[in-house]
């Protein structure tokens, strides 16, 4: 019986040390549905050496892992990949606590941390990209990652191992007992996979390329990734499907998909969504309806990531959109995606601005409006009409879009 | 001069301070950086940058 939580190996002297978020649902904006994990991962060499570590609530529990192995007083090195607080609320903390000889981080690491936190009474060691850390028998290779997602973000490689730590690239945002990816189904995989980049790691997706072209390049040899959130990958083969989306995703490829956003005050707008969804669907094109009644922002990041058009429709309320466009429309724009077709639509009492801010707010973003419907209250079979040729319409550029993809 | 700004992360290149942390003197128009110039915030290349509006 231990007294303490358990580390657990990944690979040799290698152990992830991190905590287990089961009931948290909101990450800065982006819904949880289902946790996650804050992963810390601790080298047991000459130089014991932690990497990374977790949120404030979960330092007992963090603590608790790392003793499970060796007291934490004995940490010789802190690595920090990534200034962001999940993975660095403790650090003040554990430098008070541990005196380590030092703690690394990149050049922007070096200044994000000291502006993060204003007492940590320590001076931070700046590492360059391709720079190397003996710790004994293992050797640290830094890799910058700027922007991926924060200017601060770096890789590590143990070389000798051949493990790559690369903080929030490759994650996911899911609480599980299993520490591994092989230990879970493809399908919940790829599910949190998908929302994460969506989500995270969309507005970088020029950085994503130029990561795999530099990797590509220096024929780095990887047998395990192992991620700041989620489970470590160590079957390549699962790895490697999640490699293919990152590529799939990062070159802005995308489906024979229609994403319709729209919310609803009385039923008008939402009776035009589904006279569109039937339109789209005469086409034999996947639709995915969203009421913003039911859904949230990350959901629908979730399938914009690789839908060729989306369709948003809004009730004009008191000479605007519906309040729960605004959100939405705020998010998708700051997450950057290259949907290359769109409509609008709403139904409207006397003003009638919605279709205007709507179509605004998508060309903005580099969207190119098929067409868009207007409904004075209640839509009438003209209008119904009217919304199934959109449907067809928007189906149909996305037919050819594919096409010539 | 123009200033120019990063569409990745929003850094603004003004002229007037150039980037003088990585090699590129005050004074210098965003035109005349060397080609290996990447923004010093996100590490996006000059391409990325358009003229602040």
């Amino acid at each position: 019986m231990s007294k303490n939580l358990n580390a657990i190996q990944i690979a040799d002297k290698v152990y992830w040390v991190g905590a287990i978020d089961w009931g948290v649902r909101n990450i800065h904006g982006y819904t949880t549905d289902r946790g996650t994990t804050y992963n810390a991962y601790l080298v047991m060499d000459d130089k014991i050496t932690l990497f990374d570590t977790v949120k404030k609530e979960f330092e007992d529990e963090f603590l608790s892992r790392i003793a499970s192995i060796v007291n934490p007083e004995k940490i010789d090195y802190i690595i920090s990949n990534h200034s962001e607080p999940d993975h660095s609320e403790v650090l003040p903390e554990i430098i008070k606590a541990v005196k380590p000889e030092k703690v690394f981080a990149s050049v922007m690491g070096k200044k994000a941390l000291n502006a993060i936190y204003h007492d940590l009474n320590m001076e931070i060691t700046a590492v360059k990209d391709g720079e190397e850390l003996g710790l004994g028998s293992k050797t640290v290779k830094f890799m910058e990652t700027r922007m991926l997602h924060w200017p601060d973000s770096m890789f590590s490689y143990l070389v000798e191992d051949k493990v790559l730590l690369t903080q929030d690239a490759f994650g996911m945002h899911l609480a599980s007992s299993e520490r591994f990816g092989e230990e879970l189904p493809w399908g919940v995989l790829k599910t949190h996979v998908s929302g994460y980049y969506a989500n995270i790691i969309t507005p970088y997706s020029s950085h994503v390329a130029k990561l795999f072209e530099k990797i590509d390049t220096s024929g780095l040899e990887v047998s395990i990734v192992a991620p700041d959130h989620g489970p470590v990958w160590r079957n390549m083969d699962n790895f490697r499907k999640v490699l293919s989306l990152y590529k799939k995703w990062s070159a802005r490829k995308l489906d024979e998909k229609i994403v319709i956003v729209y919310d609803t005050m009385w039923g008008s707008t939402e009776k035009m969504a589904n006279h569109i969804e039937d339109g789209a669907r005469s086409s034999d094109v996947s639709v995915e309806m969203m009421p913003l009644y039911s859904f949230e922002r990350s959901m629908i990041a979730l399938e914009m990531l690789d839908a060729s058009a989306v369709i948003v429709g809004a009730p004009t309320l008191n000479n605007n959109i519906f309040p729960s466009l605004a959100d939405v429309l705020t998010y998708i724009k700051g997450l950057k995606f290259k949907t290359p077709y769109g409509a609008v639509f709403g139904s409207y009492g006397w003003s009638g601005e919605g279709n205007n801010l709507l179509r605004e707010y998508l060309v903005s973003i580099g969207v190119e409006i098929v067409d868009e419907i207007k409904s004075k209250y209640v839509p009438d079979d003209k209008v119904k009409e009217e919304c199934f040729l959109l449907g067809q319409a928007v189906a149909n550029k996305v037919k050819e879009f594919i096409k010539n993809q | 001069m123009n200033k120019y700004v990063c569409d990745v992360c929003g850094y603004v290149y003004d002229p007037e301070i150039g980037d003088p942390d990585n090699g590129v003197s005050p004074g210098t128009t965003f035109e005349d950086i060397p080609d290996d110039w990447i923004c010093p915030t996100c590490a996006a290349g000059s391409e990325s940058f358009s003229p602040a509006s």
